[in-house]
């Protein structure tokens, strides 16, 4: 460990050029990383904002705050900006900030393609959030834009599909970047065998996202093209069908939810086995599953249309498809337990969001299994209850392993540790406040309360008030989080290279924060 | 450097990404006001030109960078994979639309028409409707039309690009051999097969739009096809392009027998294009 530093100081030449030039035309791993997770927390905020806008308006029956087609926008533009502008380019960031570390390269292997890859997104983001200040408001047919509704959009229509083109260009260089830097930059020793968790989810993110952009791509193309330019895709008059958008959309999609998951669960992989003290329990399995589970989303993605009108085998077969995936997921989750089981456990800020990660995304997991028995389906479809499945799974799944992972390696990348206080009051807020937000919702979806409706009938006032008061906490929490990583950033007590006790891989034999260029000399792998 | 690993070329900042990105800003906000009618189409035309000076500035200083020999072999494997996985994207981006051929053709029409569960959908809503594939659907969306038939022009093009397999993979070997008038010679055939080929489509486009009432409106089947054969002549124009930048750095010199990876992109790019186009030849022409 210390000799690969002192190889670093001794390179350590050529730091960052100064300014804001820096951030525009940096080609730096670490600093895009920075970039991507900045970038991720100020959407994460606003996005949350248009949450806010919701509960507030599901606070009580009636329209009390904003006009349905408001709320119709907020729901939409909510999801785009979580999706694309949250989870994913916080896991990018990650993926930037730690895959050259992990398995011990320079830098990623096209650096000005990073760079490209990153600042395409700002621009694609000013051009959605500028759709709502438009003539006829933003998108609000739902983030599935389905077709004949978001024909209707306004002046909105056109920038909302070309700023999904400009995320997608952005999405599929960054992923051949992953791609590219893992297949071909690895140092000596280190067998794709012997990557971390992380680095193998992320690898197989990446081939998911390049197998899938461009086919998003090419399902809003043809939106574009039916409204603008007469063609007949999905319209049944001229021989199309709205549901085939259906079809090529969540063919796109059902791989989509697995990109917001997989890298949680390398996450969560690398953190459990550091504050278990034990190393990880099954990792070959944990590498099969999740392969399994990707090639698996591609043959589901018609579990999001069994009430849409298909053949009996089609219904069937996606029941059955979507059924099979809790086998690999179980074996994780088994996984994760078994890594804990007899550790000598600790329960820091990154750990503790680990372990709500186990069971908070079990939980949505196992709405998720309820939700793939499609005639039970036929009841569930569009209701609350899918609304609490897919929170499940993505705040207390994708975002608290992204808040988990923020804690475990922030005082890596600063050289400072967080608030061990602040941090555990953070988690504690987010925990509790999470589960009183989306847990009522279960009850609603299962009562008939739909889902994108501004108003609701008087029985489910109790719940939605529930829901709606969890849902301030949750929000109010996150500014706390902001807070927490301005003052890590700022200063607090130095780190050291190990961080953790029981940490280990490449990226801790580094200093903490590790040099503008690490890994110039690779390391030996055993 | 004296380390093999510091051989690995980090390049400094560089300021090509981000007028990269206000390029393809300004050309999407140019196209959406252009589409909402609420501009000339001038702010599209200065985002494309803003795009392809970004294109000759980077490409320009990859390609120095090439010739002052800053790249090793691992380099090389990098633009490799890079440039595997970006034809690996453009291939699911044309699978999804042969993929709504295929549901058109073998799922949605035939519904329409009655078959399989839509027996209530036909009566009730498409009762007199009874034109299977190449169809515009009940409505006769575009009006009457001709269907386009697979052994006039379409047989030709075919021709044209296989051979362009054939003149590109010459231009290999006579680059590999060192052979370098016999390189430009085939390189040269294959930029001219290429601009025949596009030459005879927009021909056939034309024919197909004054003679046969054949358009973007002729429901689904003038939908799928002007999107699919639309995109690949796209595709084969940014091919013909990249062959031409490539014929005239083989010109000015570049490349040898051992190093000459901007070549083989473009060739990987051309196979790709040729075999899209197999594809459509028997999907949407001759089947």
């Amino acid at each position: 460990m210390s000799s690969a530093t002192a190889i670093h100081d001794a390179h350590d030449d050529h730091g960052p050029s100064k300014g804001i030039m820096r951030w525009i035309t940096t080609t730096n791993h670490k600093d895009i990383g920075t970039l991507y997770l900045i970038f991720a927390l100020i959407m994460f905020m606003i996005g949350g904002a248009m949450a806010m806008i919701i509960r507030a308006e599901l606070f009580q029956p009636g329209m009390q705050l904003v006009d349905p087609a408001f709320f119709n926008q907020m729901t939409t533009v909510h999801a785009l900006v979580m999706i694309f502008g949250g989870v994913m380019p916080a896991f990018t960031g990650l993926a930037n900030w730690l895959i050259p570390m992990m398995i011990g390269a320079p830098d990623m292997a096209l650096p000005r393609m990073n760079n490209w890859s990153f600042w395409i997104l700002p621009f694609a983001f000013t051009m959605l959030l500028s759709t709502l200040f438009m003539n006829g408001g933003g998108p609000a047919a739902g983030w599935t834009m389905y077709p004949p509704l978001v024909l209707q959009t306004g002046d909105a229509f056109p920038f909302m599909i070309l700023s999904i083109h400009m995320m997608g260009i952005s999405s599929i260089m960054g992923s051949i970047n992953v791609i590219v830097t893992i297949m071909n930059m690895r140092a000596p020793g280190m067998t794709l065998m012997k990557m971390p968790l992380f680095v193998w989810t992320w690898l197989i993110t990446a081939y998911l996202l390049i197998a899938t952009m461009p086919v998003l791509a090419g399902a809003v193309t043809m939106l574009l093209t039916d409204k603008f330019f007469g063609t007949s895709f999905f319209s049944a008059a001229g021989g199309g069908d709205p549901v085939l958008y259906q079809h090529v959309f969540w063919f796109f999609g059902h791989p989509e939810v697995y990109i917001l998951i997989l890298p949680a669960f390398g996450i969560i992989s690398q953190i459990i086995p550091t504050f278990a003290r034990k190393p990880l329990f099954g990792y070959s399995s944990m590498v099969y599953a999740t392969a399994s589970i990707a090639f698996l989303s591609f043959i589901v993605w018609a579990h999001h249309m069994f009430t849409v009108g298909m053949p009996t085998a089609g219904e069937l077969f996606f029941m059955y498809a979507t059924m099979m995936i809790a086998v690999p997921t179980g074996v994780k989750v088994f996984n994760w337990v078994s890594t804990m089981w007899r550790g000598s456990m600790t329960f820091e800020t990154p750990m503790l969001f680990a372990i709500a990660f186990v069971f908070l995304f079990t939980i949505g997991g196992f709405s998720g299994l309820m939700l793939a028995i499609a005639p039970a389906d036929f009841q569930y479809h569009d209701t609350y209850f899918v609304v609490a499945h897919f929170h499940y799974v993505l705040v207390s799944g994708a975002v608290f392993s992204i808040m988990a992972a923020a804690y475990y390696w922030m005082p890596k990348w600063t050289g400072h540790m967080y608030d061990e206080k602040l941090g555990k009051i953070h988690f504690w807020l987010s925990a509790i406040s999470m589960n009183v937000l989306f847990f009522p919702q279960h009850f609603l979806g299962l009562a008939g309360m739909p889902r994108r409706i501004p108003d609701y009938s008087v029985q489910f006032t109790g719940f939605n008030q529930i829901s709606s008061i969890g849902g301030f906490v949750f929000g109010l929490s996150q500014v706390l989080f902001c807070y927490i990583v301005y003052k890590t950033i700022k200063g607090g007590q130095p780190a050291t290279d190990n961080v953790w006790e029981g940490a280990h891989g490449l990226e801790w034999t580094l200093p903490s924060p590790p040099p503008y260029h690490s890994f110039i000399e690779a390391p030996a792998v055993k | 450097m004296a380390h093999a690993q510091t051989d690995y070329y980090v390049p400094h900042g560089s300021h090509w990404p981000i007028v990269g990105s206000i390029g393809l800003f300004t050309t999407a906000v140019g196209a959406a006001m252009f589409l909402n009618d609420k501009f000339g189409p001038w702010m599209l035309y200065a985002g494309l030109a803003i795009i392809i000076f970004m294109m000759f500035g980077w490409f320009g200083t990859v390609i120095n960078e090439s010739l002052s020999g800053m790249y090793n072999q691992q380099v090389d494997h990098s633009f490799r994979q890079g440039m595997m996985w970006f034809i690996f994207s453009e291939v699911m981006f044309f699978a999804a639309f042969f993929g709504v051929l295929f549901y058109a053709r073998n799922l949605s029409v035939p519904w329409l028409l009655g078959m399989g569960s839509g027996l209530t959908t036909h009566e009730v809503l498409w009762s007199g409707y009874n034109q299977a594939w190449p169809t515009n659907g009940p409505a006769d969306v575009g009006g009457d039309f001709h269907p386009m038939g697979a052994w006039g022009i379409p047989a030709l093009n075919t021709l044209l690009l296989l051979s362009s397999g054939v003149t590109i993979t010459l231009a290999h070997w006579a680059l590999k051999s060192g052979e370098r008038k016999k390189l430009v010679m085939w390189l040269a055939a294959t930029v001219l097969l290429g601009a025949t080929f596009l030459g005879f489509q927009a021909y056939e486009y034309i024919h197909a739009y004054h003679e046969m009432n054949l358009t973007l409106h002729t429901g689904i089947y003038g939908s799928t096809f002007f999107m699919l054969t639309g995109f690949h002549g796209l595709h084969v124009t940014i091919g013909t392009i990249m062959l031409l930048v490539i014929l005239l750095r083989c010109m000015k010199g570049h490349f040898s027998a051992d190093e000459h990876f901007g070549f083989e992109a473009v060739a990987w790019y051309w196979h790709f294009v040729d075999v899209v186009w197999l594809g459509l030849f028997i999907f949407v022409y001759v089947l």
